[in-house]
C-alpha cells in the first residue's frame, strides 16, 4: 500500500506545476512502506482534512484585501472547503500570512505559530511574505517569513490575484492529501525550543539549581 | 511652496498667534534632518475659514547631544502624535509634551532611522529581526528645560493601580489590520485607550530617500491600498510640482475618473466591513459583489485589480482601453439603484441604526484640532473636502456636492461615504463622455532630478486628506519625503471618542472611522 498521487476534482495531475516536489515526498514516505489498515485510515483522513482546511484570518496589508475577495461571491473558497476562518490560532490549520511581516510584528507572528495545533501549514502570500517583496531594503522589514517558521506553499505576486490564491491553496490541499497522519508524518517539526544553557561564568549554587532541573527532566522523560 | 523659516525662540509665540487668527488646522508635520543646519520641523497650517495656508520651518536647539522644540500640542490635539512620530524618526524631543515615547518602533530599538547618519546596513543589530517578545513599559516621561537650561526628565505611569487594562491587537479581526490598543475599563465603560502603532511601519520614507524618484512611486500604491490611485495621484503631483511640468487635460480627466472609480472601490469595501464588524455577513457580500464591478472597469485599462500602478510623473502608464467609456457607464447605470438596496438591507435597519446612532461623537473642534478629515470630518460639518478647498486636477471643471452632516455620530459617518459614492458616480459621469484629446504622458527624462526646495501637494484620499510632502536637494534621490497619512488623525481620536463608550461600541466606532493600517504605520 503505497501513498499515492493526489487527486483533485476538476484540475487535472498534468495541469499543476511542480509536480515533481510532490512526488519526491511520496516517494520518502513510500520507503518505509506501510500498513495497509493504517493508510487506508490516513486515506480517509486526508481527504476529510484537505477538505476543510481552517485558516487564521492573519492579514496585515494588500494581500489581505484579496483575500477576503476570494471569500466573498465571486471567487468563493468555500467550493474547496476553506470557507471557515478562525480569529484564534488555536482553531486554525493554516496561517495565510498575507502582508509584509515588519520586525516588529514578527515575534508576534512566531508567537501566533506557536500557538496553533499541529498538523499545521503555513501559505506566504505575496512578495513581502515571501522575500521583503519592494520593502526588501528596508531597517524594519523581515525578509520573508521562512525566516522565523517554515512554509508550505509560496503564491507570489503583489497582491497575487484571487485565482492565485486559490491554486495556491489546492497546491496546499495536494501536499496535504500526500500525508501520513498516523505513524511517518512527515510534518513532523523539530522542537522549535532547544534548551540552551550557558554554564559560563555561572555562580555556584544556581549552577548546582540547573543541574538539579535537568536531572529532574531527564528522570520526567524515562519515566 | 512657501515656507517661512522662524527662530527656536519666537516659535512659540508665532503658533499661539497663527491659532489666535483662525489658523486651526495643522496640516502636516514633516521632521528633517537638514545636516549641517541639524535637525528640523516643517508645520503646514491651515485656515479652515479662508483656507489659507502657513507654512513654517524651525530649526531644532541643541543641548548637550539631544535636539529640543516646544511642543505644540496642547494647541492642536493631533501634534501629540505627531511629535511622537518624528521623535520616533529623528529624536527631536518636544519640551512639555505629556507622552514622550515611540510612536512606530519598538520602545528598545536603538538610533534613528530618519537621520541622515543613520546606518543602513544589515550587520546594525537595529535593522535585524528581534528575538523576544516587546517588553511593555508602564511608565511614560516628560521633558521639561529647568533654570540652568538643563533636560529634565520626568517619569510619569500611564495607568492608575486600579485601571483594569485589556489588551486588544495586534492580531484582532476587528482593528481592520495590526492595530492594537491598550484599553483601560472601568466595569464595561473605556476610561482611556493607548494606541500601538508600528505593527506594519515598512520604513517607506527611509526608502524613498534611497531610490530614484521612478522608484518612489511603487511604495505609495501600498499604504493605502484601498485609495492606491489617489496616493500615487499625489505624489506624481509634487513632484510634477517640483519639475514645473503642466499635464495635459485628457490626462487631468483620466486621473479624476481613476480617483473616483478608487473611491468607489473604497467605499464599497467600507460598507462591507461596517456590516462585518457588526456581524451583518450578507450585507458583506453585497457590497463585496459589486465592489468587483468596479474593479473590473480599473482592470480592462490598468491592468492590475486591487494596486493599478497607473499614474506616473508627467502622466499615466498608457492610454484608456476602447472600452472603458462604455464600461464606466455600464458600471453607473449598475450601481445606481443599489444603493437604495444597501439601505434596504443594512442602513435603514433597526439593529444597525442602534449599533451607530449617537456613538462615537466627535464635535467639529475636536474634528478640526484631530485634523480628522474625509468622511470623519464631513460627518462633524467640517467642510474639509481637498477637491474643493485646493482643487486640483479636473475637479474644478464639474458639479459635485460636498456631503455633510451635523449629527457627528457613527451613523452619519456612514452615511457619508454612502452619499459620497452618488457624488463619485455624478463626477464620473460628467467627465468620461467629455475626455479631450491629446497626449496620455508628457515625456520627461529619464534620470528626474527637482530642483532644490519643498514641495507639498495633497489629494482627497477615500478617507481623508493624503499628502506628499517632497524635499528635495536638486540631486536624483528625494531629498526627504514625506507622507500625511489619512488614518494616523483617525487612531489618535479613538482615545477622544471611545471615552465614556461602551467597550462592545469600540468595534463599531474603529468601524465607522474606516482607517487602513498601513497607511497609518507607512
Amino acid at each position: 500500500m503505497e501513498v499515492k498521487t493526489p487527486h483533485i476534482k476538476a484540475f487535472p495531475y498534468e495541469e499543476f506545476r511542480d509536480n515533481e516536489t510532490l512526488e519526491e515526498l511520496s516517494r520518502q514516505l513510500n520507503e518505509g512502506g506501510a500498513n495497509v489498515v493504517v493508510s487506508k485510515l490516513d486515506d480517509l483522513i486526508n481527504w476529510g482534512r484537505s477538505n476543510s482546511l481552517w485558516s487564521l484570518t492573519f492579514a496585515t496589508s494588500c494581500c489581505g484585501i484579496e483575500f477576503m475577495s476570494i471569500g466573498c461571491a465571486r471567487y468563493d473558497f468555500a467550493r474547496f472547503g476553506f470557507e471557515v476562518t478562525r480569529n484564534s490560532p488555536r482553531q486554525a490549520d493554516l496561517i495565510m500570512c498575507a502582508g509584509t511581516i515588519t520586525n516588529k510584528m514578527a515575534p508576534v507572528l512566531k508567537r501566533l505559530y506557536e500557538q496553533m495545533a499541529a498538523p499545521k501549514y503555513v501559505v506566504a502570500v505575496g512578495g513581502c511574505a515571501i522575500s521583503g517583496g519592494p520593502f526588501k531594503k528596508s531597517y524594519h522589514v523581515l525578509q520573508g517569513i521562512d525566516k522565523i517558521i517554515p512554509v508550505d506553499v509560496y503564491i507570489p505576486g503583489c497582491p497575487p490575484r484571487p485565482e492565485a490564491l486559490l491554486y495556491g491553496m489546492i497546491q496546499l490541499q495536494r501536499k496535504v492529501k500526500v500525508e501520513k497522519f498516523f505513524g511517518g508524518a512527515n510534518h513532523k517539526e523539530k522542537n522549535p525550543h532547544p534548551l540552551v544553557i550557558d554554564f559560563k561564568g555561572m555562580a555556584k549554587e544556581k549552577l548546582e539549581e540547573v543541574k538539579k532541573f535537568i536531572k529532574k527532566e531527564i528522570d520526567n522523560t524515562w519515566k | 511652496m512657501e515656507v517661512k523659516v522662524i527662530e527656536y525662540k519666537v516659535f512659540e509665540q508665532e503658533v499661539q498667534a497663527l491659532k489666535a487668527k483662525g489658523f486651526d488646522y495643522l496640516r502636516n508635520l514633516t521632521g528633517a534632518d537638514f545636516l549641517e543646519e541639524g535637525l528640523g520641523c516643517v508645520y503646514q497650517f491651515e485656515n479652515t475659514k479662508t483656507t489659507e495656508n502657513v507654512n513654517l520651518k524651525v530649526l531644532a536647539e541643541k543641548v548637550g547631544e539631544e535636539y529640543i522644540l516646544p511642543s505644540i500640542s496642547e494647541l492642536y490635539a493631533i501634534a501629540d502624535f505627531y511629535e511622537r512620530e518624528v521623535y520616533d524618526f529623528l529624536g527631536i524631543i518636544f519640551l512639555g509634551h505629556p507622552d514622550m515615547r515611540r510612536l512606530y518602533l519598538r520602545n528598545d530599538f536603538v538610533g534613528f532611522p530618519l537621520r541622515k547618519d543613520y546606518d543602513m546596513s544589515e550587520t546594525n543589530p537595529s535593522n535585524q529581526m528581534p528575538e523576544d517578545d516587546e517588553k511593555d513599559s508602564d511608565f511614560t516621561c516628560e521633558y521639561t528645560l529647568d533654570e540652568e537650561g538643563n533636560l529634565r526628565r520626568t517619569e510619569k505611569c500611564l495607568w492608575m493601580p486600579e485601571d483594569y487594562v485589556i489588551n486588544i491587537g495586534p492580531q484582532h479581526p476587528a482593528t481592520h489590520g495590526v492595530m492594537r490598543y491598550q484599553t483601560s475599563l472601568d466595569g464595561e465603560v473605556i476610561k482611556k485607550i493607548d494606541v500601538h502603532a508600528g505593527y506594519i511601519h515598512r520604513g517607506v520614507e527611509k526608502l524613498c530617500e534611497l531610490g530614484t524618484y521612478q522608484q518612489t512611486l511603487a511604495f505609495t500604491d501600498r499604504f493605502d491600498y484601498l485609495s492606491a490611485n489617489q496616493n500615487r495621484h499625489a505624489l506624481c503631483m509634487a513632484i510634477e510640482q517640483g519639475l514645473g511640468v503642466e499635464v495635459t487635460d485628457r490626462i487631468k480627466y483620466i486621473r479624476t475618473i481613476m480617483d473616483e472609480l478608487q473611491r468607489l472601490d473604497s467605499h464599497l469595501l467600507y460598507f462591507s466591513c461596517c456590516a462585518q464588524d457588526l456581524g451583518a455577513l450578507t450585507a458583506f457580500l453585497y457590497g463585496m459583489r459589486d465592489r468587483e464591478h468596479v474593479l473590473n472597469v480599473m482592470e480592462e485599462t490598468t491592468g492590475g485589480r486591487l494596486i493599478q500602478n497607473w499614474n506616473r510623473i508627467g502622466g499615466v502608464q498608457a492610454d484608456i482601453d476602447p472600452n472603458f467609456v462604455a464600461n464606466c457607464h455600464l458600471l453607473i447605470n449598475y450601481l445606481r439603484p443599489f444603493f437604495k438596496e444597501y439601505h434596504d438591507v443594512f442602513g435603514g435597519n433597526v439593529i444597525f441604526e442602534q449599533r451607530f446612532k449617537n456613538v462615537g461623537v466627535l464635535s467639529k473642534e475636536d474634528a478640526i484640532s484631530y485634523g480628522c478629515t474625509g468622511g470623519t470630518g464631513r460627518a462633524s460639518n467640517w467642510h474639509c473636502d481637498v477637491r474643493k478647498r485646493h482643487p486640483y486636477a479636473a475637479y474644478d471643471k464639474v458639479e459635485f456636492d460636498e456631503i455633510t452632516f451635523t449629527g457627528c455620530d457613527s451613523y452619519d459617518r456612514y452615511r457619508v461615504r454612502i452619499e459620497e459614492m452618488e457624488q463619485s458616480l455624478r463626477i464620473i459621469e460628467q467627465l468620461i463622455d467629455n475626455i479631450p484629446a491629446g497626449d496620455f504622458y508628457v515625456k520627461q527624462k529619464p534620470i528626474i532630478k527637482v530642483p532644490e526646495g519643498m514641495y507639498y501637494a495633497s489629494v482627497e484620499g477615500s478617507r481623508g486628506e493624503f499628502g506628499a510632502m517632497l524635499i528635495s536637494d536638486g540631486g536624483k534621490n528625494p531629498y526627504r519625503v514625506h507622507f500625511r497619512s489619512m488614518g494616523l488623525p483617525l487612531v489618535a481620536v479613538m482615545d477622544h471618542v471611545c471615552k465614556g463608550e461602551k467597550i462592545a461600541d469600540l468595534i463599531a466606532i474603529s468601524a465607522s472611522l474606516d482607517y487602513v493600517v498601513p497607511d497609518i504605520d507607512r
